[in-house]
């Protein structure tokens, strides 16, 4: 054994008290859903976790009941100060409950314990914090005095970021007086459930959150319910546009948060050797498997082979396995379909001329596990310049001037996240000027902030979550 | 513990790499050509590093391979030679309770003092063999190198004559500050040269930059440079008497330049960290960066050294917690 072959160093699940079957958490109780329950598998080992149910309409049809109620009765008439006071209670209770929650998500994602013990959970908690103290300010998020709730809001998230995505869109909500019915992702639904729990021991009054599972027709069935007056989604860009179809000529509200393919841009004056931390960093956190990930490397020519030299050898250091091991940088893709697609994507990839290098790691016999791969030789017109992979693979093309790398970089239906490496302020100003993304980050990557609006341009959607217009969106003019 | 100096005659690095007119000009132009640092990015790659988690076996080896890579250091105006003979009693038995803990890879003191360590050290004294305890000697003014070059390398040839394996010069970061290179770069030229011994073998010369007046990592970079460049086999971060001494980003920083010096030229050069690491679970972390920066080649004592004096006790207790099972405490290590 020699130094870098580190010891185990698993997070203990004991800390978890999961049941065998979780039901749909409406109007403050745990009911049995009328459709057909699924299980949820851990991708590292494709061991079953838990059983959930799975909601049909008459379900959706209690849960926004229930909000409805809640929200007339309850949230909608509470002053902001004390919908503070609960937010905050929950902030508290997810942040002594972090532990706990990194644990169960990684469980369930694959994601590694590293990063939903240092990322993801400790977000959670900033992010109900920020909107803790939305709540009695509402005057100043700038419609006016007096904005208003819109109602009954109903929430779809993805399994990528699964409780870092519900606060994202649960915290504003609760925080504007909305009262909400949420449905996680068929594949991550545990955490969401953890919430539940959450929610109860805040003493949240009954109704105001309500959790329900299964798979697509079940979000169908919710954004579709007459009574749900605002809809917000995370995820990819087909369901969003089936979403925006539907609700075409009805007052509810929307907010998309849709796919991208964030070209990260290094020109030849960037401090190397974090420009090479912040590729890493900006395709292989969560295994790519990220709407803003910079899956489009764009490297200015001279250096493209010095570049590429680092980032292999970086590559080569990154540790892919068991995501409850401390130190693991690389877990399992989320799903056997997700593993396909990327499989299948890259191999178009090389089909069409592209040169696939991969991180020599060994990848376990059970769970679903892509190598980190970088492919070369991509031009502009190559199918994975093109289409989101959503995973650990990235694509490289180079570029001669600086508007040329502006040029390539908006050259994509998408526009959620862009990133800057350079030395020169000025021209990172100019750049980021001119990149149509919705987050430009200069010489850092991913990273995220409750006071940050964060959203796309284009097919990547509209809205913003975060900040003061992150509050807006679940907010209405007051009379 | 000597490993025959692979460096070339002084200076000789920095012709080939710029060619034989070595002008005060190249030098600045090839220095300030340098890749920039990012501070934030720096500084959190660094930090990732520490949220490693080593246990069990991976503790136990990294305990035994700090104490090979500490140099045991007393630097004082009040050493004495019992000061002496009982910091190098310490390096021969580091743990009387354990025969199997290894011995550090040399003592560091003050230049006059050489002569009483290599006699306290006996037949341990390495003398320039690759087995035994080095002796290492601080030189060249230190720590604020303020004095005459000639006084500089007087320093240094009476430390070497003395018996001294290793020095450890300062820079004159008054110089770099100014933006004289050359001088500074002449400094480290002449001082290796004074590290010369009759017979035509070099003692080791580790050169410190003295980081935290150095302040910015862009000037630490192009120091480690300069340094490598000059003919200095080891980079060392700290003198001990300035705050900030070694920290893990700049340690990081200066792996990052050997690692890039290895790329170009197939030469390794040491880094030495020095002042405030005192704890095992700091030094783990350094340990940590070095492997993965540079790779497990620079996990030996020929190419990483801790510089420290509190720390040889820490990493005892956690490797008689190890070994025993239970947490001792302070009195079951040796004051020396």
């Amino acid at each position: 054994m020699t130094f870098l072959d580190y010891a185990p160093a698993p997070e203990s699940t004991s800390i978890l008290r999961l049941r065998d079957d979780y039901g749909l958490f409406i109007g403050g109780e745990w009911v049995a859903g009328g459709g057909e329950s699924f299980a949820s598998v851990s991708p590292a080992t494709e061991r079953p976790i838990a059983t959930f149910a799975a909601a049909d309409e008459g379900d959706v049809d209690a849960a926004v009941g229930a909000a409805r109620t809640a929200f007339e009765r309850v949230w909608g008439p509470m002053s902001g100060r004390d919908r503070g006071k609960y937010l905050f209670r929950i902030a508290r209770i997810l942040a002594e409950r972090a532990r706990e929650l990194a644990v169960a998500e990684s469980l369930d994602n694959g994601k590694p314990i590293k990063e939903t013990r240092d990322a993801d959970v400790p977000l959670v908690a900033q992010w109900f914090f920020h909107c803790a103290g939305w709540a009695d300010k509402l005057d100043w998020v700038g419609l006016g005095a007096s904005p208003q709730p819109h109602g009954v809001a109903a929430q779809i998230i993805p399994w990528n970021f699964p409780l870092l995505m519900l606060s994202w869109k649960v915290a504003p909500a609760l925080a504007a007086g909305n009262t909400v019915v949420l449905k996680p992702a068929e594949t991550t639904p545990l955490t969401a459930m953890l919430f539940a729990d959450i929610c109860e021991q805040a003493g949240l009054p009954a109704g105001v959150v309500n959790l329900i599972t299964g798979a697509g027709e079940t979000g169908a069935a919710l954004v579709r319910h007459p009574d749900v007056d605002k809809v917000a989604f995370t995820g990819s860009t087909a369901v969003g546009r089936e979403i925006a179809k539907a609700l075409a000529g009805t007052e509810k509200k929307l907010t998309l948060e849709l796919g991208g393919k964030g070209a990260n841009i290094v020109f030849d004056d960037a401090p190397l050797d974090q420009a090479i931390e912040g590729i890493v960093n900006g395709i292989f956190f969560n295994q790519g498997q990220v709407c803003c990930a910079g899956s489009r490397l764009l490297v200015q020519e001279n250096i493209h082979d010095a570049v590429m030299d680092r980032l292999k050898e970086r590559m080569a250091t990154l540790r892919l396995g068991d995501p409850l091991d401390k130190n693991t940088d690389v877990g399992a893709i989320n799903s056997t379909a997700q593993l396909e697609r990327i499989t299948k994507l890259v191999e178009t990839g090389i089909a069409e001329g592209g040169e696939a290098w991969s991180a020599p790691c060994e990848l376990p016999r059970e769970g679903y596990w892509f190598a980190p791969t970088v492919v070369t030789g991509v031009e502009a017109s190559s199918t994975i310049a093109r289409e989101e992979i959503f995973g650990p693979v990235l694509s490289v093309l180079t570029f001669r001037t600086p508007d040329e790398a502006i040029a390539k970089a908006n050259n994509t239906p998408y526009g959620l996240s862009a990133g800057i490496w350079s030395d020169k302020g000025s021209r990172v100003l100019a750049v980021a000027d001119k990149l149509r993304a919705g987050v430009v980050w200069t010489n850092t990557f991913n990273k995220f902030d409750p006071a940050s609006p964060f959203g796309g341009y284009k097919e990547s959607g509209y809205g913003r979550e975060g900040g003061r217009q992150g509050m807006q969106a679940y907010l209405k003019a007051g009379k | 513990m000597t490993t025959p100096s692979q460096a070339l005659a002084p200076a000789e690095r920095a012709v080939q790499l710029l060619g034989g007119d070595l002008s005060e000009v190249a030098l600045r132009q090839h220095l300030e050509g340098l890749p920039t640092v990012d501070a934030v990015g720096l500084e959190a790659r660094a930090a990732s590093f520490g949220t490693r988690s080593i246990k069990t076996t991976s503790k136990a080896a990294a305990l035994d391979l700090i104490i090979r890579m500490i140099d045991l250091t007393t630097l004082q105006g009040a050493d004495t030679r019992g000061k002496v003979r009982s910091l190098v009693a310490k390096a021969l038995v580091p743990d009387a309770s354990d025969p199997a803990t290894p011995r550090p890879a040399a003592v560091c003191v003050y230049g006059d003092m050489v002569g009483n360590a290599v006699e306290a050290l006996g037949s341990a004294w390495s003398a320039g063999k690759d087995d035994g305890i080095n002796v290492a000697a601080v030189a060249t003014a230190f720590p604020a190198g303020r004095a005459s070059l000639q006084v500089k390398l007087q320093d240094t040839r009476d430390a070497v004559a003395a018996g001294a394996d290793e020095i450890d010069m300062v820079i004159d970061r008054g110089a770099f500050l100014e933006g004289n290179y050359g001088k500074v770069f002449d400094e480290i030229v002449q001082t290796k040269d004074a590290c010369r011994r009759d017979d035509g073998t070099y003692a080791h010369l580790k050169v410190i930059l003295e980081t935290g007046e150095l302040v910015t990592y862009d000037n630490v970079r192009r120091a480690s440079w300069l340094s490598i460049l000059a003919g200095g086999d080891f980079i060392k971060t700290s003198t001990g008497k300035v705050q900030p001494a070694a920290t893990l980003p700049v340690t990081l920083l200066m792996l990052q330049v050997v690692r890039d010096w290895e790329r170009l030229t197939g030469e390794r050069i040491g880094v030495k960290p020095a002042g405030g690491i005192s704890t095992s679970k700091d030094a783990i972390k350094y340990l940590v960066t070095v492997a993965e920066t540079c790779g497990e080649a620079w996990l030996d004592p020929h190419l990483f050294r801790f510089g420290a004096s509190s720390l040889l006790n820490d990493v005892l207790l956690q490797r008689q917690k190890l070994t025993t099972g239970r947490y001792s405490g302070p009195d079951y290590v040796t004051i020396d």
